[in-house]
């Protein structure tokens, strides 16, 4: 194919096997279409170039001559969509790294590590069940020793959530500077979560603050999946508390502080519903089953914890993941 | 090849077998300005889809068929006219994804490719002019 044209090799190929009739021929043939399809060779194109390869090798009846006519006709609409489906592949291409610098941009809202307090152990998992993740999170530093923490689920995926959760982001980075009560910063973001997204969606949250020298946690929640407490000297897992209005769904909703003191080896996990709605097969993980498997990932350090429970998930739900994934997981040491 | 040997025809298209006399003209001219089989058959095609847009959602209008000579260059230029309902949303027309629907318009993306150039104005309620070129490889002789 170097040193002749495919036109050429054609008319061999063809010589070929109309003398021996072997594979090997059908084999180059195959190569050779290969090779015509990555040159965009259109059907009609290769139409044609058997037509007049016959001429080349005999006698071509006039009927079959004439018959190449109706197949370049026929052809015609196959290299048509031919075309189309490469521009289709085209845009596609052009989409597809759109999304990946949106994806980008996505990541760097996200907080690039965790902050580091004496005696506490902070493990974060967040796994985008596509490209675009509907989950935010966040830790914001605060005066002596504490910091705010927010998990945050964003209805539906894709880019309006990923819209949504810039906005999210830097709205609590502005409330962040006035040092508000957990309730106090739910109630202000979803003033401003009701003002600025679709009606059709929402955001659940939870926002609190941990004060790492009384190892106290302030929470208060927006409609959020409830995380649990894992009481060490009891061995026992709990239901976070708290309720109140998924931030955009009603102006003056009003949000209560919940107030947890953590001690030695108490771990607190703060999660998304990706985490509680993985899929074992056709049904979704009950709490008690969830708790299960975070009962044998209990004594790992805070990352291993998060990293254990996602893999064990993971599996059960045969690596496919229905919904954005995040865990935060606070242990105190 | 003398461009002026050629002169521009026109076939009012009204039933369907106007749509095999316009191609019929599009096939021979471009047989005769020397374009390869595919190159023919491509022209023909084209015609083929302007002509139907014309008789499915115009019901009349016409199709010409005349050859052109720019900057030394020779080819065939296909103007199609009617004053049908015209295409709401030309950008659409012209995306791949509508091209299968069968609905007024369907068929010009193909016509845009296999064609050197292409030009449409549509207004609603007015009609639709298409005027397309295929260039021949084949210079003018002076």
């Amino acid at each position: 194919m170097v040193t002749r044209s495919f036109q050429e090799e054609y008319v061999k190929i063809l010589r070929d096997y109309l003398s021996a009739q072997g594979e090997d021929q059908l084999y180059g043939a195959q190569q050779l279409g290969k090779w015509m399809l990555s040159r965009d060779i259109s059907p009609e194109e290769i139409t044609d170039l058997h037509a007049r390869a016959l001429e080349q090798l005999g006698e071509v009846p006039e009927f079959v001559r004439s018959s190449f006519s109706i197949l370049t006709e026929v052809m015609i609409e196959y290299g048509n969509e031919h075309r189309s489906v490469n521009s289709w592949r085209n845009r596609h291409q052009q989409m597809e790294s759109e999304i990946a610098v949106a994806k980008a941009m996505q990541q760097s809202l996200l907080p690039s590590e965790v902050p580091v307090y004496p005696e506490l152990e902070i493990g974060v998992v967040s796994i985008a069940a596509k490209q675009i993740s509907g989950d935010y999170y966040d830790f914001i530093g605060q005066n002596e020793g504490r910091f705010g923490v927010a998990i945050a689920d964003i209805t539906g995926k894709g880019m309006p959530a990923a819209m949504c959760m810039s906005m999210v982001k830097y709205a609590i980075d502005s409330l962040g500077q006035m040092e508000l009560g957990p309730d106090e910063m739910l109630h202000h973001l979803n003033r401003i979560v009701g003002r600025n997204i679709d009606p059709s969606m929402f955001v659940t949250m939870l926002f609190g603050s941990y004060d790492s020298k009384e190892h106290c946690f302030r929470y208060a929640t927006a409609g959020h999946e409830p995380g649990f407490l894992y009481r060490s000297a009891e061995g026992k897992f709990y239901d976070l508390e708290g309720r109140g209005n998924a931030l955009g769904l009603c102006p003056n909703s009003e949000y209560e502080v919940q107030e947890i003191r953590l001690e030695i080896n108490d771990v607190l996990i703060l999660l998304t519903d990706g985490v509680t709605e993985c899929k074992n097969n056709r049904y979704y993980l009950q709490r008690e089953e969830l708790v299960h498997h975070l009962q044998k990932e209990v004594g790992e350090s805070a990352q291993k914890m998060a990293n254990g429970l996602y893999n064990r998930l993971l599996l059960l739900s045969q690596f496919d993941l229905l919904d954005d994934y995040t865990m935060i997981v606070l242990r105190r040491t | 090849m003398v461009v002026a040997d050629f002169s521009p025809e026109t076939i009012n298209i009204e039933q369907e077998s106007d749509i095999v006399t316009a191609r019929q003209v599009g096939r021979n001219m471009s047989k005769q300005f020397g374009f390869g089989t595919i190159t023919q058959s491509r022209i023909a095609t084209s015609i083929s889809e302007l002509a139907r847009n014309i008789y499915l959602y115009a019901g009349t209008g016409t199709i010409t068929i005349s050859p052109i000579e720019r900057e030394g260059m020779i080819g065939l230029q296909i103007t199609a006219n009617d004053s049908g309902p015209g295409i709401p949303d030309i950008r659409q027309a012209l995306d791949d994804g509508y091209s299968t629907s069968g609905a007024l318009g369907a068929g010009l993306p193909g016509v845009r490719r296999m064609m050197d150039e292409f030009e449409i104005h549509s207004t609603l309620g007015e009609g639709t002019r298409v005027v397309v070129v295929k260039w021949s490889d084949q210079a003018k002789e002076e």
